[in-house]
This record gives structure tokens, C-alpha cells and sequence, in this order.
């Protein structure tokens, strides 16, 4: 009889499979809008954020000292750069409230600015010189010339009263983070969270229509009147929907993993989603093989009380909501629990493991209580799910 | 002759909502759908329950087919009760409802298929089986139409062949000609002769007096979940046609004109 499995198994891989339509929008297409959406996003970010190598910042200056020129020059900010004297101030800073790219930044000297500061005495209490830079941070270009002027006018005086230097030497790698860690941080904070959405989205898009649906349109009573098991039935439906909710992760997962460098701006520091190695990507699969198995059981558990495939959308609704959050959960913990009996609570366990994994620190015996508490989890839904198979006031609420 | 069936005091009651209580002007929060129906079917005989809508027909037949649980009372199929030993219940019998649709999505030839691994039937058998079935229904042609593209008649004649993968030995029909035009209605009363040709039990639920007196063997009366009059048809109708007969007794048990 174990054979009513695998024939309950083939029918609905064949139902969804032989679907093309469905196959693609639940498979294929997540990963690839996934793909899509995060790389355009990233890019549109980064286009955001940077001004073009061969931008010419306009710059205008009122009694400039010459000094100070020259360091323009090394910046390579002089190109754009004019004198204008006092009188020109306001039509200036107009041009530069304007944002319409005519001026990006206009700079004000005090008359005798070398001098000024030569007499300064900083122990005096007295005013120090005063540059006064106006810009418009609304502007990227602006917002950019800007820094670059004050950093470079930082270093300046810093030149002039250098009394000792912070991490000068360019040939000492000062920050101690290996390129497998900066990835940690980032992937382990924002991976189990999205995993587990996908996770749960296919399970939501497959569940309901697999079991409601059967009820709705009154196949499932066909199969009931069979001497097929009812527990045969529900495994049955269980393992066909968790493989399709798997393929459907698997493909999101990838999208996200080739697309998350992009859209987090790790690529220029060269940091990918290759830094994680096949120990990781195993005990990933292991973890998220057992949370499919647990999410498609209660997505299925949720819509066999449902009438139709519409009510138990909304039934599976507040179910998913939880599960957001406690993925959610993952973004603000500092690494994953120590604790063991963090790892049987339900979904709230697969979230610390894949932290533990993102992050380098794989807890064994976490990571196997999480599994096997959501086998147990699991048998115990196929076990609720075959006596609602069972109970006629379920299965013929119409 | 063998007994095959043994309908022992069936008994079932719904809830009714308290929308449903308005709709029936009622106050009880209960329905009584069966109440308390015996009656036994043999070998090689075609059992008719004749009554009017609501009448408790396919309850009883549900209840047979154990989709659903009786709250009182017990049938044996076989010498296997449908409330202790619904799994062997399922073996034996084919249920063939309005209720129990098929998957559109599927064809003739693959639902076949399934339902008779379903039902442990080896391949070779199921060929030899599929063959004769679909030839004898004029399936064949339409072996690889999707079930949601095929005429309702060429619907319920799937349904039909579907319901009976593993040739049981007693097969119960819901009101099988229900919706069907006078040709396909031609050939499933037909089938059921062969059927009992073959020495079949078939239980018939219909309110179609045609149809009983056209296959029935013996004929059980059912009026508001009461088994009112159960016997051949000859002693049913007593010399009368069964439509006159019928009126008679329902005019007796309600006490009112119809």
C-alpha cells in the first residue's frame, strides 16, 4: 500500500508539472523577477548615489588664495572652477538653490586667508578664519563636490599643524575583517528572512490549490470513496508540495544570492556569495528541506478547514504574517542563539540555523534539533491533517 | 441467493444552522436525514431506493459508501461494517455520485490509470479492463481529451468507468441518469443490466419511476428518512403502475395530497 504514496505523489507533480503556465509562474519566474528586481534596484541605488568619472564640477570662488588653487588642481576640481568677486555672491547660490546643474558649489574666502591663519592662534578664544562653501545636498553633484572640498580642506589643515597621523600608511590593511566575514554580516542578517518568505509565498501559492481547491471542485471525495489511506493521501500531497515549494525556494534563493552582492553594493569591495562552501550550502538545504516540509504542512492543515482555494488565502494570511515576523527576527539578533531550546521552536529555529549558517557558526546539535523537531512537527501535521481527511464535517462543509 | 448488503437501522442527523433553521421553519436545531433504514441487498440483484427530494437517498448511500459516518445503526458490505472497517467497505464497492467530480485538468485514459493503481489493480488487468470499458462507452476516441473539454455524458460516463476500476462486487449508483440526455441515459441502464448479468449487486438511489421498474428487482421507499415499504416490485406496485402506486403510499404516510 506504500505505493498510494508515490501514486498520490505523481498525480499532483503531474497536475502542476503538466501545467505549464502555473510550472513557470511558480518556479522559474520568482527567481527571475527576483534577479531582475534586486539588480535593478542596485543599480538604480548605486546611479544614485555616484556622479560620473567625467563629470566637470562648477565651481565658483571669491578670493581663492593660490595655495589653495593648486590643491584644486591635484583634485582635478579646477576645470569647472572661476573667480567671481563679492558682488557675484548672490546670483551664485541662486544658480545653486536652482539644482539645475549651472553651479554646483560656490566658496568664500576671507580676504587674507593665508595670512588670517597664519596669525590665528587657536589658544587665543578668538574667531577663527571662516570659509564659508555653499551647496545644494539635494544635488548629488553637489553633495559630492562638497565632500570632496571639505575633506580636502580638512587634510589642509591638518597639514598645517600636523602633530601626529591615523592609519597613513596605504600599504597596512588597518581593517581586520576577513572578506568572508563582511559577507556574514550582511548575507546572515537579510538571508533567512527573504529564504523564508520564499518558502512561504510558494507554499501559499501551491497549498490552498492543491487541498481547498480539490475540496472546492469535489475531486477530493473521489479519492475518498478509494481504499487509498487517508494518511497515505495527506504524505502524498505533502512531499508533491513541498518539492515544487522547494524548487520554487531554490530558484528565488539563487536569484537572491546572484543579485544580493549587486543590490547591498558589495560587488566593487569584491565580496560575493561565493565566499560560503559546500558545508554551508548542505547543512542550507538540510535546514530549509525541513521548513518546507513544516510550512507546506500547515499551509495544508490551514486550507483543508478552508470551503475554497480564495478562504484559505485568506486563512493562511495572518499564519504568514507570523512567520515574516519571526524571520524578521534574524535582521536584529547579533548571531544566532546559543541555547538549545531555541532550536524546537517551530520556524523560529530555522531562522537561527540559517543565521548560525550565513554566519560561519553552524551549531550541530541546533541545527539537528531544528531538523529533527521539524520532522516531528511535521509527522505530527500529517497525522491532524489524515484525521481532518477523516472527519466528514471538514471535508464536506459546503 | 448471497447476501452481499446488510442496511441495519442507519441513522443520521445534521445541525442545522440557524440560517438553515429559517429556510426550513423549523426550531430544531437537528435534522433527522435518516432515521433509522434497514434493508438488505443480494447477489446478482439491482436494489432501487425510490423517493422525493430531501427524502434521505443519498445520505444513506453516502453513508454506504462511508463517506460519511452513521450516528446510529450499522451496514455490512460483505460482512465488512461500514463503521468499524471503512477501509475494506472501500475495497469492495463503486460510488458513483454527482458529488464526486473528476480533475478537469486530467484525461479519461490517466484517471483511469490512477484511480486503479489506487485501487491495487496489476497493469495487465487494468488494460484487458480499460479496453472493454472504454469500448463499450465509446470512450476511446476521447481517451486523451482533457475530462474538462468532454460533454457532460461523456462525463458521467468517465465517472462511471472510474468508479468501477477494481470491479466490485456491489456498486452504488446516485441518480445515474440524472441530466443525462435519453442516449446516454440509454446506455448506463443498460450497464447496469450487465452488471447484474454478471452477477453484481447494484443499489440504485433515483426518483425516476421509469428507471426502477425498468431495472429493479426489489424497490425500498423512502420518505422523510423512514424506509416506508420495502419489497420486489411486483408486490410493490400490487397490479398498479409504480407512479400511481407511489402517490398512494406517500398520500398515506404524509397524510396530505402531494
Amino acid at each position: 500500500m506504500k505505493n498510494t504514496i508515490i501514486t498520490i505523489l505523481k498525480k499532483e507533480l503531474k497536475r502542476f508539472f503538466g501545467d505549464k503556465r502555473m510550472a513557470f509562474t511558480t518556479i522559474l519566474m520568482p527567481g527571475i523577477m527576483i534577479f531582475v528586481m534586486y539588480t535593478f534596484m542596485g543599480d538604480a541605488i548605486s546611479g544614485m548615489v555616484t556622479v560620473d568619472d567625467d563629470y566637470v564640477y562648477k565651481i565658483e570662488s571669491t578670493n581663492m588664495p593660490d595655495s589653495i588653487k593648486s590643491l584644486m588642481d591635484g583634485m582635478k576640481l579646477s576645470d569647472g572652477m572661476k573667480d567671481i568677486d563679492t558682488n557675484g555672491g548672490g546670483a551664485a547660490k541662486e544658480k545653486i538653490r536652482n539644482n539645475e546643474d549651472e553651479l554646483d558649489l560656490y566658496i568664500v574666502f576671507p580676504e587674507n586667508f593665508e595670512s588670517d591663519i597664519a596669525a590665528y592662534n587657536s589658544t587665543s578664544g578668538g574667531k577663527a578664519p571662516d570659509v564659508q562653501v555653499y551647496y545644494n545636498s539635494a544635488s548629488t553633484e553637489s553633495q559630492a563636490v562638497y565632500k570632496m572640498f571639505i575633506e580636502m580642506m580638512d587634510s589642509y589643515e591638518a597639514a598645517m599643524a600636523n602633530k601626529f597621523d591615523i592609519n597613513n600608511d596605504k600599504n597596512i590593511k588597518y581593517d581586520l575583517a576577513e572578506e568572508k566575514d563582511a559577507a556574514a554580516s550582511i548575507f546572515s542578517s537579510m538571508l533567512p528572512m527573504l529564504l523564508l518568505m520564499f518558502i512561504f509565498s510558494a507554499c501559499m501559492a501551491v497549498g490552498p490549490e492543491s487541498i481547498s481547491g480539490e475540496k472546492e471542485r469535489g475531486t477530493i471525495a473521489t479519492l475518498l470513496v478509494t481504499p487509498a489511506k487517508r494518511s497515505h493521501i495527506a504524505l502524498g500531497k505533502i512531499i508533491a508540495l513541498s518539492i515544487i515549494a522547494l524548487l520554487s525556494g531554490a530558484s528565488s534563493t539563487l536569484g537572491t544570492l546572484l543579485s544580493l552582492p549587486k543590490l547591498a553594493n558589495l560587488e566593487e569591495s569584491g565580496i560575493g556569495s561565493n565566499v560560503y562552501g559546500i558545508t554551508e550550502y548542505i547543512a542550507l538545504a538540510v535546514v530549509i528541506m525541513s521548513t518546507v516540509l513544516l510550512i507546506v504542512t500547515m499551509v495544508s492543515i490551514i486550507s483543508a478547514f478552508a470551503k475554497s482555494t480564495k478562504e484559505a488565502g485568506t486563512y493562511v494570511t495572518p499564519l504568514m504574517i507570523i512567520v515574516m515576523l519571526v524571520g524578521l527576527s534574524g535582521m536584529f539578533s547579533d548571531g544566532a542563539q546559543k541555547e538549545l531550546f531555541y532550536y524546537i521552536i517551530p520556524v523560529y529555529n530555522s531562522v537561527q540555523s540559517m543565521t548560525g549558517i550565513f554566519s560561519f557558526d553552524i551549531m550541530p546539535s541546533g541545527m539537528a534539533a531544528s531538523v529533527i523537531s521539524n520532522l516531528v512537527y511535521t509527522g505530527i501535521g500529517v497525522f491532524i491533517l489524515t484525521r481532518m481527511f477523516n472527519s466528514e464535517k471538514i471535508m464536506f462543509n459546503k | 441467493m448471497k447476501e452481499l448488503l446488510n442496511v441495519d437501522k442507519l441513522h443520521k442527523t445534521f445541525k442545522l444552522s440557524a440560517k438553515q433553521q429559517k429556510l426550513e421553519r423549523t426550531n430544531d436545531k437537528i435534522k433527522v436525514a435518516v432515521d433509522g433504514v434497514s434493508f438488505k441487498a443480494y447477489e446478482g440483484e439491482v436494489f432501487g431506493l425510490l423517493g422525493p427530494n430531501g427524502a434521505g437517498k443519498t445520505t444513506t448511500l453516502r453513508m454506504l459508501a462511508t463517506l460519511i459516518k452513521p450516528d446510529g445503526g450499522d451496514a455490512t458490505v460483505d460482512g465488512s461494517s461500514i463503521v468499524n472497517n471503512a477501509d475494506k467497505v472501500r475495497q469492495k464497492i463503486g460510488f458513483l455520485t454527482s458529488e464526486l467530480k473528476l480533475e478537469e485538468y486530467f484525461t479519461p485514459n490517466y484517471l483511469y490509470d490512477f484511480f486503479s493503481e489506487l485501487h491495487n489493480v496489476p497493469s495487465d488487468v487494468r488494460e484487458n479492463r480499460k479496453n472493454e470499458i472504454f469500448g463499450l462507452f465509446g470512450i476511446g476516441k476521447f481517451a486523451e481529451v482533457k475530462v474538462a473539454d468532454l460533454s457532460t455524458g461523456m462525463k458521467q460516463k468517465v465517472s462511471l468507468a472510474v468508479s468501477i476500476v477494481h470491479d466490485p462486487d456491489i456498486i452504488i449508483f446516485d441518480e445515474p441518469t440524472n441530466g443525462l440526455d435519453v442516449l446516454t441515459a440509454r446506455v448506463v441502464t443498460d450497464f447496469i443490466q450487465t452488471l447484474k448479468e454478471r452477477g453484481k449487486t447494484v443499489i440504485v438511489s433515483t426518483h425516476i419511476f421509469s428507471l426502477i421498474e425498468k431495472i429493479c428487482d426489489r424497490v425500498g421507499i423512502i420518505i422523510n428518512g423512514k424506509m416506508i415499504l420495502c419489497d420486489t416490485l411486483e408486490n410493490i406496485k400490487a397490479g398498479q403502475n409504480l407512479e400511481d402506486r407511489f402517490f398512494d403510499i406517500y398520500k398515506e404516510t404524509v397524510g396530505e395530497d402531494v
